[in-house]
């Protein structure tokens, strides 16, 4: 059935959006992650022009992380303390990447800087991961995993310690505020929540376990997204109430799905899955780089006079 | 019968004198955009005025119809290889490219006029995309290849199209043209120009035009993301925490 935009100013199917908001909500729900960079792609190849995308999908991820915050802290399975201090540095990072964002699109090529971000984050954070968990994959039944170790130390060391009792560590807050810095840079740059670097982030860098780390991450997506929803709103003025409402409703959905099949999820298996999807986006990425297009030339409207 | 042929090839050899004047109408001025507007079809009606002098043409009438959307600037860009990487090297820049263009016609554009009439007339789609004159008053040798592409992508995207057979002759002097809107047409200002030949040659040309709008819901979103855009952010914030909510209540086993 056919539904018309009134931002995006075309018709589209109303089942496929549902669908796709139903397929990424899935994944989002289960790793904690938005799932932005499985929605943009998808939303573009239906024609929606790309600034509506980027800006409709903040209260559309907005909405399942609240359904995943949710389910996770029944759980008990969210560390507020270490929320707000992911949120505080996300925070300086986002308004550092905005203003790297407007710098690159002023000189041009803003395109190949995302792409190639892309490839060379997500490539690296994807191999080692892929390494590390068909490693520990390998390893279920052999022995009993040794308990991770060494990582944390050198964070243990830095002064301001905050002891997080919910994931059980005590950190310096400096290596946490970095963190969150770098994903709420690189977050802003590629127009992303980042919950898909964050995530693989704690769990090796910081050794959070998996449950609380999911937790976590979407109750500071969600926070995020909604600022984000905000700022488009006011400026861009992108969001697509018709758009948002169907994917969300679809995404919700998903995600209850999502999140109930990754508690059943065993460690090990949960982030050799997670590596494969970060590893698979970063590949796909790369393809687009290297291989030759079908059609070189492409076509943008910069304005139409009304 | 001898003298009324010879009376026409008399008629036919001399330049047409342009006695035709062209009345068209169009079905409705204006499509409104609904929830569920998925397209629209518009009929373009027209008569062939003769004044008593002129008699009928041995070889009836052609008639085209071109319907173009609102005009805007469209950047053309085009991917090349460096190293390894194929990157977006080169653009051109067309300001006023209509984002939508129908050629409409009683048969193949070929057909009725030549190919140098049909560019100085812009008869077809090929040529209702101006070249921008280059700023050091240059030839650019590689622009109609950007001009080429654009074109390529838009009748991909079914925005430019041209149909030999959307005209009808009703009677040899009454005509109407079927205009398919595609659900994806830009919205705004539409002009069409009927132009009717004879023989290869343009004999008269008459313009007609219709606005595509947002109305009822559509529009009443469209105006309040635009009039209040903050409130509207907050409501689609505040449909979000709804929905989310409701969905963790809804799902709720434990």
């Amino acid at each position: 059935m056919q539904i018309y935009l009134p931002i995006a100013e075309m018709p589209i199917d109303m089942f496929v959006v549902l669908g796709i908001g139903a397929a990424v909500g899935f994944i989002s729900g289960m790793f904690g992650i938005g799932g932005g960079f499985l929605l943009t792609p998808a939303l573009i190849f239906l024609g929606v022009p790309p600034a509506v995308v980027v800006a409709t999908q903040a209260p559309q991820i907005a909405a399942s992380s609240l359904t995943s915050t949710l389910a996770a802290w029944r759980k008990n399975a969210v560390d507020l303390k270490l929320g707000m201090a992911l949120l505080a540095g996300g925070l300086i990072g986002t308004q550092l990447g905005v203003t790297f964002f407007n710098a690159m699109s002023r000189i041009g090529q803003l395109d190949t800087v995302i792409a190639v971000s892309y490839v060379v984050l997500l490539g690296v954070i994807g191999l080692l991961m892929l390494i590390e968990s068909v490693g520990s994959v390998l390893a279920i039944g052999k022995t009993r995993a040794a308990a991770p170790k060494a990582t944390r130390r050198w964070g243990e060391r830095m002064p301001w310690r905050i002891r997080f009792e919910r994931s059980g560590m005590t950190v310096s807050v400096i290596p946490l505020m970095l963190l969150a810095l770098a994903v709420g840079f690189i977050g802003a740059v590629l127009g992303i929540g980042g919950g898909f670097i964050m995530v693989p982030a704690l769990i090796y860098l910081f050794r959070v376990p998996t449950q609380i780390v999911v937790g976590t991450s979407s109750l500071q997506i969600l926070v995020t997204m909604i600022a984000a929803t905000i700022l488009h709103a006011v400026t861009d003025r992108g969001v697509d109430l018709f758009l948002g409402s169907l994917l969300m409703v679809g995404s919700v959905f998903g995600a209850q799905f999502g999140a109930r099949a990754g508690a059943h999820l065993r460690g090990e298996y949960f982030r050799l899955l997670l590596a494969l999807l970060v590893f698979g986006v970063a590949l796909r990425f790369g393809l687009d780089l290297v291989a030759r297009p079908e059609h070189p030339f492409t076509a943008s409207a910069t304005e139409t006079s009304r | 019968m001898k003298r009324l042929l010879a009376l026409l090839l008399v008629f036919a050899a001399v330049p047409a004198a342009r006695a035709e004047t062209l009345v068209a109408a169009i079905s409705r001025a204006r499509v409104d955009i609904t929830s569920n507007f998925t397209g629209a079809e518009l009929a373009v009606f027209g008569s062939v005025e003769r004044d008593a002098a002129t008699i009928a043409r041995a070889t009836g009438y052609d008639v085209v119809v071109t319907v173009r959307g609102p005009r805007g600037a469209v950047t053309v860009r085009e991917k090349k290889l460096f190293g390894p990487f194929w990157l977006n090297a080169d653009a051109r820049k067309y300001i006023a490219a209509p984002a939508f263009v129908s050629v409409l016609s009683n048969r193949a554009l070929s057909e009725i006029t030549a190919p140098e009439l049909r560019e100085k007339l812009r008869i077809g789609v090929d040529t209702q995309i101006a070249a921008r004159p280059s700023a050091r008053f240059r030839l650019d040798e590689e622009e109609p290849e950007f001009r080429a592409a654009l074109l390529r992508i838009r009748r991909a995207q079914g925005l430019f199209s041209e149909h030999a057979e959307a005209v009808q002759l009703l009677t040899p002097t009454l005509f109407k043209a079927t205009l398919h809107l595609p659900g994806t047409a830009p919205l705004g200002p539409y002009d069409i120009d009927v132009a009717l030949f004879a023989d290869g040659s343009q004999l008269a040309r008459a313009s007609l035009n219709f606005t595509v709008n947002k109305v009822g819901s559509e529009d009443a979103v469209a105006a309040f993301a635009r009039r209040s855009p903050l409130l509207y952010g907050l409501s689609m914030v505040a449909i979000a925490m709804l929905v989310g909510w409701l969905a963790s209540v809804i799902f709720r086993r434990d």
